[in-house]
């Protein structure tokens, strides 16, 4: 059997995507559905004076109006352990629960009625006045505090550093000082946040976007004091989250009560500018860099200060520190996180939370130093290549990073470029080459999966993970598919069902480094079974056979010894009498943690092209080498890096809430003034994966993948700005305004 | 001219079957395919011609099917994704999807190949510039887009 | 959305006495169905014009070419005629908005289509174009959409439209029958008007009001022309700033005729006369024309979040003339 790991498989779900048989959340046909849509506040802080609902109730088709008025109290239990996609301390927005108005966009009402249109109408008729308070709508870095003890426990911590910054800082032949903005982003996957409640009795079923199924469930749970096992939350495709969909927001209760209140399943789905107000977004951040080196490029000391903003109803805080922490040699480092309270809906993770600030930040100061050195991007890099996690203090448990400059920068050709800045051109254009490292730290978690083999020769893998899009139904299929040694057709994996095995959360770039290793063993459990039950079988090729002398090989049982032919599965199962076999497998994190530190590293070199006179910035191709450990599956992985790309382009060029201060709201709420990269933005991309098989951090080798893809991509950009103009852009994006100005 | 009326039973002609439904003169045409038909696989994403997600083809033109009150599609031949393969049979632009990989999510996809389908059609598939400029009507925040490309460019040749 | 009802007309008396009577009209529907998402308008009544047959580009006895109103975007970009005679029109036609919405939209919509303004698009923002009286949120809000010409202490909201701009550029005039059936030309460069006092007021367009057609003169289908558009992205994105030039040199090689207008900077489609004059009667080289392309943003008004179209209107303009000229 040929190796189906690393195989590019087509996606597994390929087929019902195009064809549009996909179900997502929205999707579902359920009979009498009604129809919600929210009412949200119109100012930043204060509270609800009065409501006028009248013309709302008596609107055709409306079967309820609900306020905080007369909304159910829930009881909001607090989880004894917060998950990590949660705020850390605070109290989450309890909808409807009191008059209070906390931020521009909180739920003050929901309608539901019997059709869309209906819905929407009377949400609109509903007049609320209101009486304003003092809001914080400013970012002022100097407000910055530490975050609080719970986000420092789950690893967000205030500070961090070693050695003395301020004496090698005054000594150092090289100083370098900067300050970057990186504006308020918001993640825009195409797909709405949605969902679908539906109580039958006192049983609730859940049809939601969500990237983890088990904790959707949990929520919902100890919002309205449930006990789990009555709720099943149903989400078999997530249409794009990129971290949105991490935790449960607050129209998920909404929704779970407004089908209470009107005895139907209801369906609430957030239209294009709530989704910039009721679910999460990437926090506005300003960060402070300080970077000496001695003359030779070696770091000496490095400084980094990042203030980000945050919800005042909750904490929510990144590990923004994360990269510098390890990135690179320096004996000398401090860090620092803050906090801006503002009033302000609570931010979430977004792609790469913090790690992308901090890289950004990072990388872009780097570009200043080798500038200021005369030095190569690159050869500063390699000059203070980390050997080992400086601040742990543990060797990593792989790293390949230097493959990855050399690989990248060859298949670049960042040879050709030419020192000076302004120094490159065709005809009027400006080109610039630039180049940032990437890296974004390797966690895993604990999770288990189901193996079910079946006298039709299928395998049936089940797991409450989820697949957001970087093809977890694929390389999951493809491990199993190997394990058992069968054909990738042969095996089908299901996820997204409460009623599957628990799964961890789907992101943190973790989904393969954790539930891979459960969907192993799994199938090593159920192969062991089959083989438990031919041994102690009265006949059959093993009957009586000692434990070890079967095994597994070429999707069936042999012997051991390799005498005699292999039985496949399902003849097996046929001889037996059995209809199938079942198992469990789970796989938890181990001692690796204490060993080794672990990280995916990646070098993205781009080329852009500036139009000075329109102050226009185009990107002609950009090439990305990475380390990731194992590759499952080069196909749909160099989808995730080639998707980060376009994400990082994104980010450098285009992508910004525009603030204003005085409604506390973002005003471009839409995709035609929130701008994101279309097609024609996007010229040729290139993923080449270096050679990496990382099993001191897993058995499977995986350290994953789509968050280490779009960190970097910005810094580089905007270090290739810099050097097709000589212009130093330390604000994103880089639009016409900051290039004219 | 019939009077002005606010609630209508349409006759929409959908991939070649003609369906009777009841909708609000509010209702927009996505909304009829996917609340009223149950044809969800076109998309919902912006509803405001913003996105391209809910990208059919009117009386073989691409549309935004958000822009288009349902009442106004009447008498109009629409096709959606569901109405593109021949059974079990792909067509190209589906196939040459799945295999360059031209999607993640799969959300935006059913407008992508909607999209596509048009472009061909309309003789806008010629270069690979001419592809970006032609599929820009349609996000795809995976960020598919060199994918996307490289799968119309390969319909493109075996249809042509 | 509000509830409305909805029939098509038969004909433009039909259509006029539905608007006379409360009715507002819906064609491409592309920005109505925008409006009437986000509950920016609420009319009682839509009155479909799509059976009126205002379709199609023909040329009329004396060259001029005749665009219908209700012919789609890209029908009329991918027009022979048009692409050849009056290449700014189709070109702003090309840079409109996505192939989607191009083939549902028509020219008499783009005309009125309503403005970007951050503000005029959310209804929780005081705007006094959507409620008059209410405030301008723009002047001390995020403007970098915002007009820094023919803006008022009401409003600076830009008319986004790419179209107008070439028009303007090619001195088309457009039909307008009035709701007593009387036709009337208004020369696009006085259709849209100036916000002053009231921006709520954004046409010439009276109640009853059809646009039956633009109409392109012999004179300008002579000329050589060239639209160029600035915006963030490199496709489907609104005109930070756009420049239509309309050129013809005489035998010497000297501008004879030349029109200038810009998009995206202004209240409405913004001639530019006073870079017309420094370049009439000259050769054009990169010299002249970048000096004479400074004139562009004279009178501006700007604030800090659009002060860059100042610069950016001088270089486009200089840009899109250069390029029609060959110097680029």
């Amino acid at each position: 059997m040929n190796a189906i790991i690393g195989q590019p498989v087509s996606r597994v779900d390929g087929p019902a995507k195009v064809t549009g048989h996909a179900t997502y959340a929205a999707e579902f046909s359920l009979p009498d559905l009604a129809y919600a849509a929210m009412v949200l506040a119109t100012i930043p802080r204060g509270h609800v004076r009065s409501i006028d609902r009248a013309a709302a109730e008596a609107a055709p088709g409306v079967l309820a109006v609900m306020t905080h008025e007369d909304a159910p109290r829930l009881p909001y239990k607090q989880i004894a352990q917060r998950p990590q996609v949660d705020a850390q301390s605070g109290e989450q927005l309890h909808v409807l629960q009191d008059d209070q108005v906390r931020f521009n966009g909180e739920p003050v009402a929901v309608v539901v009625a019997e059709t869309l249109e209906q819905a929407v109408h009377a949400a609109e008729l509903v007049r609320v006045e209101y009486a304003r308070s003092p809001a914080v709508t400013i970012f002022d870095a100097k407000q910055g505090r530490p975050p609080g003890e719970g986000n420092a426990k789950a690893g967000r911590v205030p500070e961090l550093g070693r050695g003395d910054v301020e004496g090698a800082m005054a000594e150092a032949p090289v100083r370098v000082e900067a300050r970057y903005v990186h504006p308020r982003e918001h993640h825009n996957a195409i797909e709405p946040h949605v969902t679908i409640a539906h109580w039958e009795g006192e049983s609730l079923t859940l049809y939601d976007k969500t990237q983890w199924v088990d904790n959707d469930r949990k929520e919902i749970a100890h919002v309205f004091g449930m006990e789990e096992e009555r709720i099943r939350v149903v989400s078999p495709f997530v249409g794009g989250a990129f971290g949105s969909a991490l935790r449960t927001w607050p129209h998920v209760t909404l929704a779970v009560m407004a089908a209470k209140r009107v005895g139907r399943p209801v369906r609430l789905e957030l239209t294009r500018r709530q989704l910039y107000m009721a679910v999460g977004f990437r926090p506005h951040s300003e960060q402070h860099l300080r970077l000496g080196a001695d003359k030779d490029g070696r770091l000496v000391a490095l400084e980094h200060d990042v203030v980000q903003q945050v919800g005042r109803y909750e904490e929510y805080a990144e590990t923004a520190l994360s990269p510098t922490s390890h990135l690179y040699q320096c004996d000398n480092l401090r860090a620092r996180y803050r906090l801006v309270e503002m009033d302000t809906n609570s931010p979430c993770p977004m792609r790469a939370p913090g790690v992308v600030t901090g890289v950004l930040g990072l990388e872009m100061a780097m570009d200043e130093l080798a500038v200021d050195l005369g030095m190569d991007p690159l050869e500063l890099r390699l000059r203070n290549y980390a050997e080992q996690d400086q601040q742990k203090g543990l060797p990593w448990s792989s790293k390949e990073l230097r493959a990855c400059y050399e690989t990248a920068a060859e298949r670049f050709g960042w040879a050709r470029r030419k020192p000076e800045p302004r120094s490159m051109r065709e005809g009027g254009t400006l080109i610039g080459y630039g180049m940032a490292t990437a890296i974004y730290h390797s966690d895993r978690s604990g999770g288990s999966a189901s193996v079910a083999l079946t006298g039709n020769g299928m395998a049936v893998v089940r797991s409450a993970s989820s697949d957001m899009g970087p093809g977890t139904y694929t390389s999951m299929t493809q491990v199993a598919a190997e394990t058992l040694g069968l054909p990738v057709d042969h095996v089908r994996f299901e996820l997204g069902d409460t009623n599957l095995p628990y799964a961890p959360v789907h992101g943190g770039s973790i989904t393969m480094a954790s539930l891979g290793n459960a969907v192993v063993a799994a199938c090593q459990a159920v192969q062991t079974k089959l083989a438990g039950l031919a041994q102690a079988a009265q006949q059959g090729p093993f009957a009586g056979l000692a434990e070890n002398a079967v095994v597994a090989r070429d999707g069936g049982l042999g012997r051991a010894d390799g005498s005699g032919p292999v039985v496949p599965y399902a003849e097996l199962l046929r001889q037996h009498n059995l209809g199938w076999v079942e198992a469990e497998g789970s796989a938890q994190p181990g001692e690796e943690t204490k060993k080794y530190s672990s990280a995916a590293f990646g070098a993205i070199f781009v080329e852009v092209r500036v139009d000075e006179a329109l102050g226009t910035v185009r990107v002609p191709r950009m090439v990305g080498a990475y380390d990731v450990g194992r590759v499952i599956n080069p196909k749909t992985a160099r989808s995730q890096c080639i998707g980060g790309m376009v994400g990082g382009l994104g980010m450098a060029l285009e992508e910004r809430a525009e603030w204003d201060a005085r409604f506390g709201k973002v005003m471009n709420a839409n995709l035609a003034e929130y701008l994101v990269p279309v097609n024609a933005d996007v010229a040729e991309l290139e993923a080449i994966f270096v050679p990496n098989d990382d099993r001191n951090f897993n058995p499977l080798g995986v350290k994953g993948l789509a968050e280490v893809a779009i960190c970097g991509v910005a810094p580089a950009i905007a270090n290739a700005v810099w050097h097709a103009t000589g212009r130093r852009i330390r604000e994103l994006p880089i639009t016409p305004e900051r290039l004219l100005g | 001219m019939p009077e002005p009326s606010q609630n209508f039973s349409l006759t929409l002609h959908v991939n070649g079957t003609e369906h009777r439904v009841a909708v609000d003169a509010r209702t927009t045409l996505l909304d009829a395919l996917r609340d009223r038909l149950h044809l969800t696989g076109t998309k919902k994403g912006c509803a405001l011609g913003q996105c391209g997600a809910c990208t059919v083809l009117l009386d073989g033109r691409r549309v935004v099917s958000c822009l288009m009150l349902a009442v106004m599609a009447e008498g109009r031949q629409v096709t959606t994704i569901e109405g593109l393969a021949q059974g079990d049979d792909l067509h190209p632009v589906q196939a040459a999807f799945v295999e360059h990989d031209a999607f993640q999510c799969g959300y935006c996809t059913p407008g992508q190949i909607m999209s596509a389908v048009g472009a061909i059609r309309e003789g806008r598939a010629g270069s690979d510039d001419e592809i970006r400029e032609q599929m820009s009507g349609n996000l795809c925040r995976c960020g598919a887009y060199t994918n996307i490309v490289a799968a119309v460019r390969d319909a493109a040749s075996r249809e042509g | 959305m509000h509830p409305f009802t909805y029939a098509p007309v038969a004909d433009a008396a039909g259509a006029a006495a539905r608007a006379l009577a409360g009715a507002q009209f819906i064609a491409g529907g592309t920005d109505m169905l925008q409006l009437l998402q986000e509950n920016l308008v609420q009319p009682q009544e839509l009155a479909d014009l799509n059976g009126l047959g205002l379709a199609g580009i023909t040329e009329e006895q004396d060259g001029a070419l005749r665009l219908g109103a209700l012919t789609r975007l890209q029908k009329a970009a991918d027009d022979p005629l048009l692409r050849e005679r009056c290449a700014v029109a189709a070109e702003a036609l090309a840079a409109s908005a996505s192939p989607m919405v191009r083939h549902m939209a028509t020219l008499g919509g783009n005309l009125l289509q309503r403005t970007r303004c951050l503000y005029f698009r959310d209804v929780s923002t005081p705007c006094n174009k959507r409620q008059p009286g209410s405030g301008c949120s723009a002047l001390e809000g995020e403007n970098r959409h915002n007009a820094i010409l023919g803006g008022s202490e009401h409003c600076i909201a830009v008319q986004p439209s790419d179209l107008p701009v070439a028009l303007v550029a090619l001195d088309a005039e457009v039909l307008i029958q009035g709701a007593g059936g009387a036709e009337r030309w208004v020369p696009v460069e006085g259709f849209h008007r100036l916000p002053g006092d009231t921006p709520e007021i954004e046409t010439v367009m009276q109640p009853g009001d059809i646009i039956l057609a633009i109409r392109i003169p012999a004179h300008a289908t002579r000329w050589r022309s060239h639209y160029v558009k600035a915006r963030d992205r490199a496709s489907f994105a609104w005109a930070l700033c756009s420049a239509a030039v309309a050129l013809r040199l005489d035998e010497e090689g000297r501008v004879a005729e030349l029109r200038v207008a810009a998009g995206g900077v202004a209240t409405k489609p913004w001639r530019l006369m006073r870079v017309e004059q420094e370049l009439l009667g000259h050769r054009l080289d990169r010299d002249r024309v970048r000096l004479a392309a400074v004139w562009a943003s004279e009178g501006a008004v700007t604030r800090p979040g659009n002060a860059y179209k100042a610069p950016l209107l001088q270089h486009t303009v200089e840009r899109a003339i250069l390029e029609l000229g060959g110097l680029a």
